[in-house]
């Protein structure tokens, strides 16, 4: 089994990040680009535990120290 | 001669230069690796400045967990002073021990130089010994300085007079460009609730000696060795 976790800034937090990425993309032409937000991606695999488990666990280490809940945001999914 | 015992953890890089800076004052510094359990007899703990496990995930966010950050919350619970510079400012706000959070500099870039700042509350362990409208020049050298917290927090922050300290030009105006990171409000260092933890993001370890340029870092020191000259004097 595989988690993807997708964490992202706050959107009240600044994201100098974000917004060199965003006047960059407007400076090579692309059109139509109203926010960039520059996050992180992580993939965790599990093995020997059912996916309640593993869903259950992964949710509070997001919470405790995958993410920080003051600054930013995160996005939990399970695959086969 | 009174005991600090200064953290050290995987990529801490200025534990050297805090244990130095209070033997420069006279008084007797440990190092305690991130693996120990127990604080000692410390009295006060610096947790320095540095790049704690490179600063994965998040500065300070793996630091946080060692087993000796369970002896600070246990000491800072019972009304140790802990004060956090740069990494430990960070790691105090990841452990909670503090509120808000260190995001990256506004401008992106790492920022090395001498700031000003100001003290805006002069009535805590960790600023008392600062002369009334003394501004302080004390070098910053971070990434990731940015303080953040929600509007709610920030509001708190105010009224129960936490920021200690805010950046400042050298006429002591709160301006951004005076600001190196983009700090909300200019924050540059706060304290908890209770006012016996606190973190700033610059270094006074790096201005307590002429050599250095500054000796503005020692009126911190100075502060909480009143402060525990204080306590003693409370209790005996």
């Amino acid at each position: 089994m595989k988690a993807s976790i997708i964490i992202t800034p706050k959107k009240a937090v600044l994201d100098p990040q974000g917004k060199t990425v965003q006047g960059a993309l407007e400076h090579l032409g692309y059109q139509g680009v109203r926010d960039v937000r520059v996050g992180k991606y992580l993939e965790v695999e599990l093995s020997g535990v059912d996916a309640e488990t593993a869903r259950q666990q992964l949710e509070a280490a997001c919470h405790r120290f995958l993410s920080n809940p003051v600054i930013e945001d995160y996005r939990l999914e399970l695959h086969d | 001669m009174r005991r600090f015992a200064v953290l050290q953890f995987p990529a801490s890089n200025c534990d050297q230069d805090c244990v130095h800076a209070v033997r420069v004052l006279g008084h007797e510094a440990r190092l305690l690796w991130h693996k120990e359990t127990s604080l000692g007899d410390a009295e006060v703990v610096i947790i320095p400045g540095g790049f704690s496990y490179g600063d994965y995930l998040r500065c300070g966010a793996i630091a946080r967990f060692s087993p000796v950050m369970q002896a600070v919350q246990a000491f800072a619970r019972a009304g140790g002073l802990v004060l956090g510079i740069c990494n430990g400012f960070q790691i105090l706000c990841e452990a909670g021990l503090l509120p808000g959070a260190l995001i990256r500099n506004r401008s992106l870039q790492f920022r090395c130089e001498q700031v000003f700042l100001k003290t805006a509350n002069p009535d805590t362990p960790f600023t008392s010994r600062i002369p009334a409208d003394a501004l302080l020049r004390i070098p910053v050298a971070h990434g990731e300085g940015c303080y953040y917290a929600d509007r709610e927090t920030l509001i708190e922050l105010q009224t129960s007079r936490q920021i200690l300290w805010q950046y400042c030009s050298r006429r002591g105006e709160l301006t951004d460009d005076a600001n190196p990171n983009g700090s909300l409000l200019n924050i540059a260092g706060i304290c908890n609730r209770a006012g016996n933890v606190a973190g700033l993001m610059p270094h006074p370890d790096r201005a307590s000696e002429a050599i250095l340029g500054s000796t503005d870092g020692r009126w911190i020191f100075a502060s909480l060795l009143a402060t525990l000259d204080q306590r003693a004097a409370a209790t005996a």
